[in-house]
């Protein structure tokens, strides 16, 4: 069995404030995080803001420090004391998936720029067989090499330059991708799309994730195992539907209470006025 | 009661212009909570600019008309061409990012008496905006923070507090709660619901998540493309969808417990530039038909009090209950 996912202990505390008067925040505060398994899985870390999570990603993604502690991806050491995995092994390993695709791409790029790059510097390929590996990614996400030639930003939906961006995260063939909120700019009608194209890359291509999102449905919808986050500490972590179905800590009956559902609602309606 | 005739609003742009809300006619009654939902682009914000009175180059009104159901302080009635003057009095706006909306270098309290239609008393205003902001949760202190001190769902209170203020009798909630968590955003609800509930007026809420309109409205209008496609009591809307389209936005979300797989709703809305024909959601509608594809449906009443624009309303959900 690979070790997935596991942090020993992460902390990153973040010093605010001037000298004389520094205030400290704790953004993770002892995360300890085990996943283990031999299918790849889908984790879910779900929270309010401020709860951590992006810090989360960051360190594993390791563009934050820890400040101790250390964490490991399918046996590889990426953050913190010992960490073993540098430059291309590692992104060869890890790759990030973020919130608003638009903000991940230069306006004045083409995208089929960077996922190029990815190929040819990330991946290690020649150019032709960075044409091939694009066209593979851009197809596992339900795109088309041609449709997506020389376009910019600009010309494409949310959805879809979502998918591009994360046919680009396939690029490398990871372990693990990383995904950052990665629904929350995207039209609810078509969230469900991109949220079942991480169910089939972890099904059909063996990829797995790391699921950062508030949106609980969602995350029931799709992962192995949840981990709940609140103020920086993480507070219940299990298999999902076990955790969601059965809540031990009173935070996470608190997520699950708020969220609209067209179930049950919060407050009966009162007889009709009109 | 607040009445759409027929309205049509456009934006000018180099290509031409473009009919952003095309042709919709509704009408509201009053102390009703109205749920507007649909994707991005079909209108639902450009409607909400229409009834704001807020129409500046380069969208316009190109036709239609919009009654208020009431009349200025010498009773002559309202329309889209005097609303302006009833801002934050009798009609006012809650923006969906809180933070573009409050001047960030301008404490909270001084922008409370700065808005319009302030008494010239400054004091005795400040006064009754502390006591008002405690009504709705938020320590007095908030007065003499600056914006960027303060947390999202401090700010989006504020900006509730400065919209029901006079207690309007028409508030327009662009998607109040998008950038908010769920736990921030069931408080921010419940106490619009409450607002409501105490003051009777009409609130119309946009926003795309379904969820959030079975718990908090009592009319739905489900727009698409720049046309309304559904509109009737919520209660009515949810139980049993008339247009397909409707029926999709409800199911395409998951849910706690269920495990069934979601599908989101493939393909995308027409693009307004092209010639349209026939019924806009055609080419992603399931049950259409050469008919759908060459004769527009119109927005008619099925049910008392529900209305639909489908040439087969109700059909999905018979199917889908015979199933």
């Amino acid at each position: 069995m690979a070790v997935i996912l596991k942090t020993e202990g992460l902390n990153k505390v973040y010093r605010l404030g001037s000298f004389t008067r520094s205030r400290e925040i704790k953004a993770l505060n002892d995360i300890n995080i085990h996943v283990e398994s031999d299918k790849p899985v889908i984790v879910s870390v779900v929270g309010e803001s401020g709860s951590g999570k992006t810090t989360l990603a960051k360190t594993l993604l390791r563009l934050v420090e820890p400040s101790s502690g250390r964490a490991t991806i399918y046996d590889q050491v990426v953050a913190g004391a010992g960490a073993t995995a540098h430059g291309r092994t590692f992104l060869a390993a890890v790759q990030p998936i973020f919130q608003n695709p638009f903000e991940a791409f230069s306006r004045y790029r083409p995208v089929d720029a960077y996922l190029h790059e990815t190929a040819t510097r990330v991946a290690g390929l020649d150019r032709s067989q960075a044409n091939d590996a694009v066209a593979e990614a851009l197809a596992a996400v339900g795109l088309d090499a041609v449709d997506v030639r020389g376009k910019y930003t600009n010309q494409f939906s949310g959805g879809e330059l979502q998918r591009v961006s994360i046919a680009r995260a396939l690029i490398p063939k990871p372990n693990l991708i990383i995904a950052d909120e990665p629904v929350s700019m995207i039209d609810a009608s078509r969230r469900m799309i991109i949220i079942n194209l991480f169910r089939k890359l972890k099904e059909e291509a063996g990829r797995s994730f790391l699921y950062i999102t508030h949106d609980l449905a969602t995350a029931y919808y799709i992962s192995d195992f949840v981990a709940v986050m609140s103020k920086g500490t993480l507070v219940e972590f299990g298999p999902a539907k076990e955790v969601m179905s059965n809540p031990q800590h009173s935070y996470t009956r608190l997520l699950l209470d708020s969220i609209p559902t067209t179930r049950t609602r919060w407050r009966p309606r009162a007889a009709k006025a009109a | 009661m607040i009445r759409l005739n027929s309205v049509v609003a456009s934006y000018r742009t180099a290509r031409g212009s473009i009919n952003a809300v095309d042709g919709v006619t509704i009408e509201i009654p009053d102390g009703c909570i109205l749920g507007v939902a649909g994707e991005s682009g079909c209108g639902k914000s450009t409607l909400m600019k229409l009834i704001y009175g807020d129409v500046t180059s380069p969208m316009a009104l190109a036709s239609g008309s919009i009654e208020y159901g009431f009349g200025d302080a010498k009773g002559r009635p309202i329309t889209s061409d005097n609303i302006r003057d009833q801002w934050f009095n009798r009609i006012s706006y809650i923006p969906q990012s809180s933070m573009n909306s409050l001047n960030p270098v301008v404490k909270v309290g001084k922008q409370f008496v700065d808005f319009p239609g302030s008494d010239p008393d400054k004091k005795r205003v400040l006064a009754e905006v502390r006591e008002y902001i405690g009504k709705l949760g938020l320590p007095v202190e908030t007065l003499d923070a600056y914006p960027h001190q303060l947390s999202g769902g401090m700010r989006q209170r504020v900006m509730i507090a400065m919209a029901t203020f006079f207690q309007p009798e028409l508030i327009l909630a662009d998607e109040p709660t998008t950038a908010l968590d769920v736990v921030v955003q069931k408080d921010i609800l419940l106490l619009l619901m409450d607002l409501q509930e105490q003051m009777g007026n009409t609130i119309l809420l946009v926003s795309h998540d379904m969820g959030v309109h079975y718990q908090v409205t009592t009319r739905m209008l489900i727009m698409y493309a720049a046309k309304a496609v559904e509109y009737g009591d919520s209660e009515s809307v949810f139980a049993a969808p008339l247009h397909p389209y409707t029926r999709m936005l409800i199911s395409s979300l998951p849910t706690i417990g269920d495990d069934r797989a979601r599908d989101g709703i493939p393909g995308r809305p027409p693009s307004l530039w092209q010639e349209l024909s026939g019924c806009r959601f055609a080419d992603r509608c399931p049950l259409a038909t050469a008919r759908c594809r060459a004769e527009e449906p119109a927005l008619i009443e099925h049910k008392p009090g529900h209305w639909a624009a489908c040439h087969y309303a109700g059909e999905m959900t018979q199917r889908a209950e015979a199933a």
